[in-house]
């Protein structure tokens, strides 16, 4: 594999084009800006015209939400072709994409939908990195989902199934940490458990965002990863210890719901470097 | 696994009288209904989402509550076929001239059709316009053997209705005001730079432009606009050609195949 992910180990944030102007106007406290690979597949307009200013003056995380990696069916070969068009023309210092699926029969669900952890699941999400990998020419990093439901054919816990995949491919991970903590409540764990053998080494980007609270049928809390708020307050805590314990890792706010103003995204952008930058500091120290 | 299960979790989440599959559960034995609704609202509500985004002026005309269930019914009949969700909604204006709750309204499939051509010009190749200069340099005597490439971006859209009144009322670059003189309208959208443009297209134009995309030579593309309607006016169109960027090359036939102008 040609080319390592190598984002700076800044906060970054989700390219929305509402902001665009806002963040052209004038340097931006942001070590980079991910956009969703999807969103950029058209032949030209406002859309690439954007994305190539922003590549000009920032780092850039490519995210693919539509691969549907962690289907059984195999990958859609035209979609890799059409993320190695865009790999090759933005160079982006990092491509991540979903432990989920998205695609079935053809049919595309615009959802990241779960699959069971088995041994058979993870040779299947494995070879297909590997094809991703090859096709690209670079690592791609593999995110942690958001989950709302167990399935009983998992075998293998969320965690294992992750590492196993990284080793055995040689991707990097994206530990999404309102994710951990919006699947390990709606499965009745510690957040700081999920973590604990969570190999930290893998991890070249987090994100963050926020979450909606809602009860299942039992009356149990459900949330929901929606995008749509601030970070909670006890999500930027698990960050925080995620950070202490592994220095510095590449940050990135996601808000792609009920969108902000571009001052009120570039906060949490500061409050996510406020935090970078302690950590920094104890491991110099 | 496990096709199995992906398969009845994907037919599960589109038909909503489907059970839900086995092999869900929750960690507190909850009937996982509501967490399993979870995941079909974001399918459901996300694609709705996407088709809104698309189709602003459908939804201004109907109303919020109207589009979403109306949206509704075509994403559950037939979701995306591709990640791109910029296309999704080609066949939206297809639907809708099917869709029995809005046959009243019988120009909003067009209004859909005008508004997915508009995306797909914002999306388009980009290519510089032709300019004037250029045209002006064209021999008199070879201007009606020429062939126009018009721009990648540029789209026809035909109507019995006043589509570009009603969408320009409803999308706010006009006034809302009753429309008094019902008649059809043709438009043109083109997105020379990074504008997409709605033009109204005067008589014959729409047939004067479909013709040159056809690749017929001028003088013959206005032959054919004028039998469309007899009122078409070829300076004025090619005026229009040229002013509203939506050359993107020209190419002059030899001289002695042309002796149409």
């Amino acid at each position: 594999m040609a080319i390592i992910a190598n984002l700076p180990a800044r906060p970054g944030v989700g390219f929305k084009p509402a902001h665009f102007r806002d963040i052209i106007a004038a340097a931006q406290p942001i070590g980079f800006f991910e956009v969703h690979a999807e969103n950029y597949m058209g032949a030209g307009g406002p859309p690439h015209a954007q994305l190539a200013a922003l590549r000009e003056r920032y780092a850039l995380s490519v995210h693919g939400v539509g691969l549907s990696i962690g289907s059984m069916q195999p990958l859609d070969r035209d979609h890799l072709a059409r993320l190695k068009v865009l790999c090759d023309r933005y160079e982006p210092e990092s491509f991540s994409e979903h432990l989920a699926w998205s695609s079935h029969d053809g049919v595309y669900f615009n959802d990241l939908l779960p699959l069971p952890y088995t041994r058979q699941t993870l040779a299947r999400v494995a070879e297909h990195i590997d094809e991703v990998q090859t096709a690209l020419g670079r690592e791609m990093l593999l995110e942690n989902p958001s989950t709302y439901v167990c399935l009983t054919e998992s075998a293998i816990p969320e965690v294992d199934f992750l590492a196993e995949v990284s080793e055995r491919t040689g991707c990097g991970l994206l530990l999404d940490v309102n994710n951990v903590f919006v699947s390990a409540k709606n499965h009745g764990i510690e957040p700081l458990s999920y973590l604990e053998s969570f190999p930290l080494d893998r991890v070249k980007e987090i994100h963050l965002g926020g979450h909606d609270e809602g009860v299942d049928d039992a009356g149990a809390p459900l949330l929901i990863d929606s995008h749509g708020s601030p970070v909670a307050k006890a999500v930027w805590a698990l960050y925080a210890q995620v950070v202490a314990r592994a220095g510095a890792i590449p940050t990135l706010i996601e808000w792609d719901n009920n969108v902000p103003d571009w001052r009120t995204l570039c906060g949490e952008a500061i409050a996510a470097h406020d935090i970078l930058a302690d950590a920094s500091r104890a491991s110099a120290a | 696994m496990s096709a199995p299960f992906e398969t009845s979790f994907a037919r599960a989440l589109l038909d909503t009288a489907q059970p839900i599959p086995s092999g869900i559960t929750a960690h507190n034995a909850a009937i996982p209904t509501g967490r399993f609704a979870v995941y079909r609202n974001n399918v459901a509500v996300s694609l709705v989402n996407a088709l809104k985004s698309r189709f602003p002026v459908v939804e201004k005309i109907v109303g919020e509550e109207f589009f979403a269930a109306m949206a509704r019914v075509f994403v559950l009949e037939r979701p995306p076929r591709t990640p791109l969700l910029a296309t999704y909604g080609d066949e939206f204006a297809a639907f809708i001239a099917t869709f029995d709750p809005a046959r009243e309204l019988a120009y909003l499939a067009d209004v859909a059709r005008l508004e997915a051509a508009r995306t797909r010009a914002y999306h388009a190749a980009d290519a510089t316009p032709f300019g004037v200069a250029e045209f002006a340099a064209v021999d008199a005597s070879a201007v009606g053997g020429i062939r126009i490439d018009l721009h990648p971006s540029a789209e026809i859209v035909r109507s019995p209705h006043p589509i570009v009144t009603i969408w320009a009322m409803n999308s706010g670059e006009r006034d809302l005001a009753p429309i008094e003189n019902w008649h059809g309208e043709d438009a043109l959208v083109v997105r020379p730079y990074l504008d997409v443009d709605v033009r109204l297209l005067p008589p014959g134009g729409a047939a004067f432009l479909l013709a040159l995309a056809g690749a017929r030579p001028l003088g013959e593309a206005a032959a054919a606009a004028l039998a469309d309607h007899p009122e078409f006016d070829l300076s004025r169109n090619l005026a229009g050609l040229i002013g509203s960027g939506l050359m993107r090359s020209i190419a002059v036939a030899e001289p002695e195949k042309n002796g149409l102008l």
